[in-house]
C-alpha cells in the first residue's frame, strides 16, 4: 500500500510537469491552431539559461525568474520573426518550420552548453520531504499549482487576459473593437515560452539537463493536452496530472520502465479513437 | 461523341514545337535513368553508398507523398514502417533460408498489413491529431524494438547483423554496385506503379478524399476503405525502402530508427514537394546531402544550420522543389511556344 501511494503521488508530481507543457501547447494551439513541436526545446534552453545564471552566482529564484523572462522574450521573438510569415501557409509547411526550430534550438544548446548530462540544483530544502515524496517532488507540485493559479487569475481578472482570450476566440471581432490581435498572439507565445521554461526547470533536477531532455516530456505533454482536450487549458492541466499518474502506475505495475514511452502512445491513440475531443474539450462543429 | 470530335482536330493541330514540349520530359527522364544506371561504374564507393541511400529514401518518401500529399493524411511516424521493413528483412535472413531478394517484397506485404491496421484508427483523425499520434508512434518505436520479449528476434539493444551477398548470375559487379542497381530497379518499378495508381480511378478517389471528403463520399467513394488502403500502400513503399536500407547498412539496431528518421522523412517530403512524384527524388537528395553540407558550414552547430535551411526553404519554396520547378516551367511557356 505504501509503495502504491508513493507511486501515485510521485506520478502526480511528474504530472505537474506534463500539465505545464500541456498548458503551454494548448495556449499556442488556441490562439493559432498550430502545435508547437519546439515547445520542449524552448523550455530546455531556458533551463540552461537558469543553470548558467546559478553557476554564475545568482540566487536560485532570481535565476528562475530571469530564465522565465528569457523564455517569455524568446517566445515573443520566435512568433514575431519566424512564425508570423507563415500565418497563411498550409499546415505541413508550418509543421516543417516547427521541426526546423526544434533542430536549431537543440543544436544551439548542444553547441553553447555541450551535450554532457549535467546535474541541476533543486531549490527546495531536503527537510520538506516526507515518506512518500521527496522534497523536490513536493516543491514541484506546489510550483505547478501556483503557476496554474496565476494563469487562471491572469486570464480571468485582468483586461489583458480578457483581450487575449477574445483575440484567440474571434480575431476579426476583436480587431474591430481595437484589440491588437497580432500582439496578443505574440503574448500568448511568450506566456507559453515562460510556462515551458517552468516545466523544464522543474524537470531538470529529476531527468538531469541535456539538450534532448525534453523529448519524452514533450510527448507526455501532447498526451496530456489531447487527453484533457486541446481546446481547454484547464483540461490540459488535469490531463497532465492524469497522464503522470497513469505513466507511473503502468511503469511500476504493468509494463515496466522500458516501455513507459509507449504508454503515452497508447493513451494518445485510445483518447483519439474513443473521445477525440478529450475529456474536457468540446467538439467543433463545422458547417459544410 | 461531340467531345471526341472536338478532341481530334486539336491533337492533329499540334505544332511540332508542341510535340517537342511534350516529349521533352520523357526524353529527360530516360536520359536521367541512363545516367543513373552508369553511376555505379564511375562513382567512388563512398559516393555510391550515398546515392544508394538517396534511391532508397526516394522510395520511402514516395510512400509518404502518396499518403500525405495525395491523400491529405499527415504522418510523422513513417520511420516506424521503415524500421518494420528493415527488421523483417534482418529477421528473415537470420532465421530462414529465404533468399535476400525475396525478403524485400515480404517486408512490403507485412508493412502493407501493419499500415492498413494502423490506418483504421487513424481514420478518425485529421490534420494535427494524426500528426500527433504518428509522432507518438515514431517516439515509441525504438523502445518497442528494445522490448525484452521481442529480444530473441530483434536482438534487443544490440541489434542484429544482416548477412551480405554477392551479385547473382556471376555478374562482374561488386556488392555495392549490385545493391545500387537492385535498389534502382525497385525504385523504377515502384515509381511507375505509383504514377499509374495516382492517374487511375483509384488515384482520383484518393485525391478527391483529400480535397473534399464529403463530396467524395457522396460520389460513392468508400472513404474509410480508401484511407486505410492508402495508409497501407504508403507503409508498403516505406517498408520496402526499409528492407533495402537494412541490406545496405548490413546491420539494424533500435537506435538507428529514432524519431529523427521519421522527422527526416516528413521534412524531405515537404521540401521535395509533397503532392508530386518527382518531389520524392528531390527530397531524398535533400535529406541525404544537406546535413553533410550543413556540417561543412559549421561543425559545431550542424543541425542549427540544417534547421535554418528548412525554414528558409519553406519561406522561399512553399510548395517544395517540385512545385517551384513546375512554376518556372509554366513561366517559360511563352518561350517554349516560340522556339
Amino acid at each position: 500500500m505504501e509503495a502504491f501511494l508513493h507511486q501515485l503521488l510521485s506520478g502526480l508530481a511528474n504530472g505537474g510537469i506534463y500539465a505545464s507543457i500541456g498548458l503551454a501547447l494548448v495556449m499556442i494551439y488556441q490562439a493559432t491552431h498550430h502545435i508547437n513541436f519546439a515547445q520542449g526545446e524552448q523550455g530546455m534552453f531556458s533551463a540552461y539559461v537558469a543553470l548558467v545564471l546559478v553557476q554564475a552566482g545568482f540566487p536560485y529564484w532570481a535565476a528562475f525568474l530571469l530564465a522565465l523572462a528569457f523564455g517569455f522574450v524568446t517566445g515573443v521573438a520566435i512568433e514575431r520573426v519566424i512564425i508570423r510569415p507563415f500565418e497563411q501557409a498550409p499546415v505541413l509547411s508550418v509543421v516543417v518550420v516547427f521541426l526546423g526550430l526544434l533542430f536549431i534550438i537543440n543544436s544551439l544548446a548542444g553547441w553553447l552548453f555541450t551535450y554532457n548530462v549535467q546535474a541541476f540544483p533543486s531549490p527546495f530544502p531536503p527537510g520538506l520531504g516526507s515518506r512518500y515524496l521527496s522534497a523536490h517532488e513536493i516543491g514541484m507540485i506546489g510550483v505547478t499549482l501556483g503557476t496554474l493559479l496565476l494563469i487562471y487569475l491572469f486570464f480571468r481578472f485582468t483586461p489583458l487576459g480578457l483581450a487575449m482570450r477574445a483575440a484567440a476566440q474571434n480575431p476579426d471581432a476583436s480587431r474591430l473593437v481595437g484589440i491588437r490581435v497580432g500582439w496578443m498572439l505574440a503574448l500568448g507565445w511568450g506566456l507559453a515560452g515562460a510556462i515551458g521554461a517552468i516545466a523544464a526547470i522543474m524537470a531538470a533536477p529529476i531527468v538531469y539537463i541535456e539538450p534532448n531532455m525534453m523529448a519524452g516530456i514533450l510527448l507526455y505533454g501532447f498526451a496530456a493536452a489531447l487527453l484533457g482536450g486541446i481546446n481547454n487549458p484547464w483540461g490540459a492541466a488535469a490531463g497532465g496530472f492524469i497522464v503522470g499518474v497513469i505513466e507511473n502506475l503502468a511503469g511500476a505495475y504493468v509494463v515496466g520502465t522500458e516501455l513507459k514511452l509507449s504508454v503515452a502512445l497508447v493513451i494518445i491513440i485510445v483518447v483519439l479513437v474513443t473521445r477525440p475531443a478529450g475529456l474536457f474539450g468540446y467538439t467543433i462543429m463545422t458547417r459544410v | 461523341m461531340a467531345l471526341a470530335h472536338d478532341g481530334v482536330p486539336e491533337t492533329l493541330g499540334k505544332t511540332s514545337a508542341g510535340v517537342a514540349a511534350r516529349l521533352l520530359p520523357l526524353v529527360a527522364i530516360v536520359a536521367l535513368l541512363v545516367l543513373a544506371c552508369l553511376v555505379p561504374f564511375v562513382a567512388s564507393s563512398y559516393r555510391l553508398l550515398q546515392l544508394t541511400t538517396v534511391v532508397i529514401y526516394s522510395i520511402a518518401l514516395l510512400g509518404l507523398n502518396i499518403l500525405t500529399g495525395y491523400n491529405g493524411q499527415i504522418s510523422l511516424g513513417h520511420g516506424a514502417f521503415f524500421a518494420i521493413g528493415a527488421y523483417t528483412t534482418a529477421i528473415l535472413l537470420e532465421r530462414t533460408g529465404i533468399p535476400y531478394w525475396a525478403t524485400i517484397p515480404i517486408a512490403g506485404v507485412i508493412c502493407l498489413l501493419v499500415g492498413f491496421l494502423f490506418g483504421l484508427p487513424a481514420l478518425r483523425l485529421e490534420g494535427h491529431y494524426l500528426a500527433l499520434s504518428t509522432f507518438a508512434l515514431a517516439v515509441a518505436t525504438p523502445q518497442l524494438l528494445k522490448f525484452r520479449l521481442l529480444e530473441p528476434w530483434t536482438g534487443g539493444v544490440q541489434g542484429t547483423y544482416v548477412p551480405g551477398f554477392k551479385a547473382p548470375f556471376g555478374l562482374p559487379l561488386a556488392w555495392d554496385q549490385w545493391l545500387y542497381l537492385l535498389s534502382l530497379a525497385f525504385a523504377i518499378v515502384l515509381f511507375v506503379l505509383a504514377r499509374n495508381l495516382l492517374r487511375s480511378n483509384t488515384g482520383t478517389a484518393i485525391i478527391a478524399i483529400r480535397d473534399h471528403p464529403i463530396a467524395a463520399a457522396s460520389m460513392g467513394i468508400n472513404i474509410s476503405l480508401y484511407k486505410s488502403l492508402t495508409f497501407g500502400v504508403s507503409a508498403m513503399y516505406t517498408g520496402i525502402a526499409g528492407a533495402l536500407g537494412a541490406l545496405v547498412a548490413q546491420f539494424v539496431s533500435p537506435d538507428s530508427f529514432s524519431i529523427f528518421v521519421s522527422l527526416g522523412f516528413l521534412v524531405g517530403s515537404v521540401i521535395g514537394g509533397v503532392a508530386s512524384i518527382s518531389g520524392a527524388v528531390f527530397g531524398a537528395f535533400f535529406i541525404e546531402f544537406i546535413p553533410n553540407f550543413a556540417d561543412q558550414i559549421s561543425k559545431a552547430a550542424t543541425w542549427a544550420v540544417y534547421g535554418s535551411f528548412l525554414i528558409a526553404f519553406m519561406y522561399l519554396m512553399p510548395t517544395g522543389v517540385a512545385g517551384f520547378l513546375a512554376r518556372i516551367w509554366k513561366r517559360l511557356r511563352p518561350l517554349r511556344a516560340t522556339c
